[in-house]
């Protein structure tokens, strides 16, 4: 007996409500490109500059008395955030201060970071600091192009790879299918408010591989598929190679998700934005390959027959200008 | 048909078994670094004490004894990105030039007239001269003082950029000279950065150069960024200069002099002769002592051409004060007795023992040719690391166990297979990362753990497409042949496109982002490679020996 997610042979019609599936991923990309510039992103000193100092308490934390503390010092624009954790013992309260990049400093002065954690410790005698975190304006710049450079790049090169591999019109799918998760990504981490650092690019970039694997693997059988059946049509062709690959995709999708949320779970605070970040781009991206890759590559149409000169698939071209 | 050649068999299994010795010390983490640590002292050539003997019998010599780095993120340390002000030294080389530009003017008197140094940016010697005629003449003089660039890229053009306006002649670094400067600057800097920091002897310190005028330092195991920005931001440059008068803040420096603070009482200044008699370039040595009062002091050796040097100034200014500098202040202006040849000396000021043994390092390791500005620092406690580590460990575990079982429930026997080739995955990550000398940070966990999920996949790619081969009923050897042709294409595809980000992410990413590029893509060559030969190899051997009619997938 063998656990199966996907019953055998399946022929289930993907793309039957694919106006429907097409429409609401165009309205989540919209709908996180407005979270992006009316609520934004929350920023870390990666990107903002400023300070990061983690605190460690023995007693339970007074986020109030914290902010009390500081404002006397004058820095400017401080946030505190209680940070909670399956992992802490009992006694550990950690707090995450942040500090904005002071004026006319590049990394933060010493005096700086004494005065905060003297003020802090006369709040809560037992209070230690197990990391200090600084970046200046400088970095913190080149760090967004470098992010945003890495990215384009990252899609670029897939576009590229894809079109070599197989035709325009799936390299196309395909990226399309990229934008859709890279945004989606952005607008969810808008929406929570969760921290958006130099690791969530990573995550990001490893979102559009393994969004990609997927869209490849189900491609790929479509380029058989095509080859093999000569005369059946794409959409028919396209819902068979899904079908074909449906149970492959989840149990991967799965094996990873196991991974992943076990991570999310044990692995700590410090790499929790992280793995989020990764959770929602294996349902995003698995998602994507299936009902945004695939329905953009039925609606672009592929050249079947390569007997015929350029001319003869105009069918499929004219389809694409529309 | 299902066969595989007995050399390729060989070849598959010396790769695992060489993959998995490698990854074998990080098992015995604390045990094999304390050897390695041993193994350094003695051939160091320092005392081997019985502890560091029984360190070094704690892990045999004859096998590989290289292990994953830590980094900062999972050990603790202090990471620093500092800017060199490669401006400096352009300002410092104009100071040299003057007195030459000063004398060879001075010879041509006659065309040029009286000259005067005028005040200007750093970085530019403005002069004037009396007789504005005789600028063509003038800028000629100065313009053989150019030699021509050492360098390259600079080749042709010389050091000096030239030109006359009105009675004015303004000379700075020309751009080929410019460039040549910096490159110099910033060697100078990393190597001095790294003899510092090696000085107070950390574990596996890097020091790294980056783009054109950053360092990025990076020592685990070291208390503070602070800690580590006193240690290199201090310039240590020491110098000597006569002394032209004493008093407090409100002296205004004569042309060519500078005033300056004394170290022990702020009210105190000094005016002193902006050119050095001696630099921190003529010092040999400087070692931590005490003076004849018992109190700290740095005992300083000078250099040959150093001692000579100053043997002929203290000759012929007896009686008259000349002060020692250190980054801008005076510690001691002590009177001279007496011709001064011995070429060595003491500098006594108000020191603590840990003041004194820190400048003595400092003047050891020599002086910043240029000031430097900390950009981004992050200091990680080790308690933080430990925290890390331990429950990046915990996931790990749970995480492959899920998938293990996982994969036994969906595929059964092959599911077994598969989580072979998923823990020899594992160990061969680590073999590699052992093997290249790669640094595991936290997000480099995450990608392991991101692995043992993704491994899976080559291998479900192949038992999905075996399963489709065998509705078609074309018996299990050919089911399974097939299945691995058809897969591959799949598999390479995938992985490559998903490799081509780990690239970007790798020559993009700096620090823990890095980490996760390697092991993302180590993952991916591993995964590739268990799925596309162990498992393959394990499937044919099982399949050789039980010939079974039929197969379940």
């Amino acid at each position: 007996m063998r656990l199966k997610l996907v019953p055998d042979n399946t022929s289930w019609d993907f793309f039957r409500f694919d106006a429907i599936t097409l429409g609401l991923s165009g309205i989540a990309v919209i709908a996180s490109i407005i979270l992006f510039f009316v609520v934004g992103l929350n920023f870390g000193i990666d990107f903002r500059g400023g300070t990061t100092i983690r605190t460690n308490a023995h007693s339970a934390v007074d986020v109030g008395a914290y902010r009390e503390a500081l404002q006397t010092l004058d820095l400017g624009d401080i946030s505190i955030t209680e940070v909670y954790d399956p992992t802490f013992a009992a006694d550990q309260h950690v707090t995450m201060v942040n500090v904005q990049a002071q004026d006319g400093q590049e990394s933060v002065t010493q005096e700086t970071i004494d005065s905060i954690e003297t003020a802090l410790q006369e709040v809560d005698p037992t209070i230690t600091f197990p990391s200090v975190e600084s970046v200046g304006p400088t970095v913190s710049g080149e760090l967004v192009q470098t992010a945003i450079i890495a990215v384009s790049l990252a899609i670029g090169a897939v576009l590229i790879y894809i079109w070599l591999r197989f035709e325009w019109q799936f390299s196309l799918g395909a990226v399309l299918a990229l934008v859709h998760d890279v945004t989606l990504t952005i607008g969810i981490f808008s929406l929570l408010q969760i921290r958006f650092d130099l690791s969530i690019i990573a995550a990001l970039l490893t979102i559009v591989g393994y969004s990609l694997n997927d869209t490849v693997v189900v491609f790929d059988r479509v380029r058989e598929n095509l080859r093999k059946f000569k005369r059946m049509a794409l959409k028919e062709v396209l819902n068979l190679s899904i079908n074909e690959t449906l149970s492959r995709t989840l149990m991967t999708s799965v094996t990873t998700l196991i991974a992943l949320i076990a991570l999310f779970i044990l692995g700590g605070d410090v790499i929790r934005g992280f793995v989020f970040a990764m959770i929602w781009g294996v349902l995003v991206g698995t998602y994507s390959s299936v009902f945004v890759a695939s329905s953009f590559l039925l609606r672009f149409g592929v050249k079947r027959d390569w007997s015929k000169p350029e001319g003869g698939a105009g069918t499929q071209f004219a389809k694409t200008d529309a | 048909m299902l066969n595989i050649p007995l050399w390729n068999r060989v070849l598959i299994w010396g790769l695992v078994a060489l993959g998995l010795a490698f990854a074998a010390p990080n098992l015995f983490y604390p045990r094999v670094e304390r050897h390695n640590d041993a193994a350094a002292v003695v051939q160091n050539g320092g005392d081997v004490t019985d502890e560091v003997a029984a360190d070094l019998a704690g892990w045999p010599s004859f096998l590989p004894s290289s292990l994953v780095n830590l980094g900062l993120d999972l050990r603790g340390g202090a990471h620093l990105l500092a800017q060199v002000q490669v401006e400096d030294v352009y300002a410092a080389r104009m100071d040299a030039l003057w007195p030459d530009v000063r004398d060879a003017l001075r010879e041509a008197r006659d065309t040029v007239g009286t000259i005067r140094r005028q005040e200007a940016p750093a970085g530019e010697l403005r002069v004037r001269i009396s007789q504005a005629d005789g600028m063509d003449a003038a800028l000629a003089v100065v313009r053989a003082l150019s030699q021509p660039v050492s360098s390259l890229t600079g080749a042709g053009s010389g050091t000096l950029a030239v030109s006359g306006a009105g009675d004015v002649i303004t000379v700075t670094l020309s751009e080929a000279e410019r460039a040549a400067t910096d490159d110099r600057t910033m060697r100078q800097s990393v190597e001095i950065v790294r003899r510092r920091v090696d000085e107070v002897g950390t574990r596996e310190p890097t020091i790294q150069r980056q783009g054109d005028d950053r360092i990025l330092i990076q020592v685990p195991g070291i208390g503070s960024a602070e800690e580590l920005k006193t240690l290199i931001g201090t310039t240590a440059r020491l110098t000597f200069h006569p002394v032209t008068g004493r008093g407090g803040s409100d002296m205004t420096p004569q042309a060519r002099e500078l005033v300056l603070p004394s170290m022990d009482d702020p009210t105190q200044f000094y005016r002193l002769e902006q050119t050095p008699v001696l630099s921190g370039e003529d010092l040999s040595d400087a070692q931590p002592a005490f003076d004849q009062n018992g109190l700290p002091s740095v005992n300083f050796r000078l250099t040959t051409s150093g001692a000579r040097t100053f043997c002929e100034y203290s000759q012929s200014n007896v009686g008259a004060p000349f002060a020692i500098v250190l980054d801008g202040e005076v510690i001691s202006a002590p009177t001279i007795r007496e011709a001064i040849c011995g070429g060595s000396g003491q500098i006594s000021g108000n020191f603590s023992v840990e003041g004194s043994t820190q400048l003595a390092v400092l003047l050891r390791a020599g002086a910043l040719p240029a000031e430097m500005t900390f950009l981004e620092e992050r200091t990680v406690g080790p308690d933080l690391g430990a925290d890390s580590i331990a429950a990046g460990e915990v996931a790990a575990v749970v995480a492959g166990s899920a998938v293990l079982i996982f994969m036994l429930v969906s595929y059964g026997l092959f599911g077994l297979f598969a989580n072979i080739a998923l823990i020899v995955n594992v160990g061969l990550i680590f073999g590699l990362l052992s093997m290249i000398g790669a640094t595991l940070t936290l997000p480099g966990i995450a990608g392991i753990v991101l692995t043992i999920g993704m491994a899976v996949d080559a291998n479900v790619l192949i038992f999905e497409r075996i399963r489709e081969e065998l509705k078609t009923a074309k018996g299990p050897a050919r089911a399974i042949e097939l299945g691995y042709d058809k897969a591959r294409s799949a598999i390479y595809d995938a992985n490559i496109t998903t490799f081509i980000t780990a690239v970007i992410l790798y020559v993009m990413g700096s620090g823990p982002v890095r980490g996760f590029a390697i092991t993302l893509g180590l993952g991916i060559v591993t995964s590739v490679f268990t799925a596309l030969y162990v498992t393959r190899l394990l499937v044919l051997m099982w399949f050789d020996r039980r010939r079974p009619k039929t197969i379940e997938v």
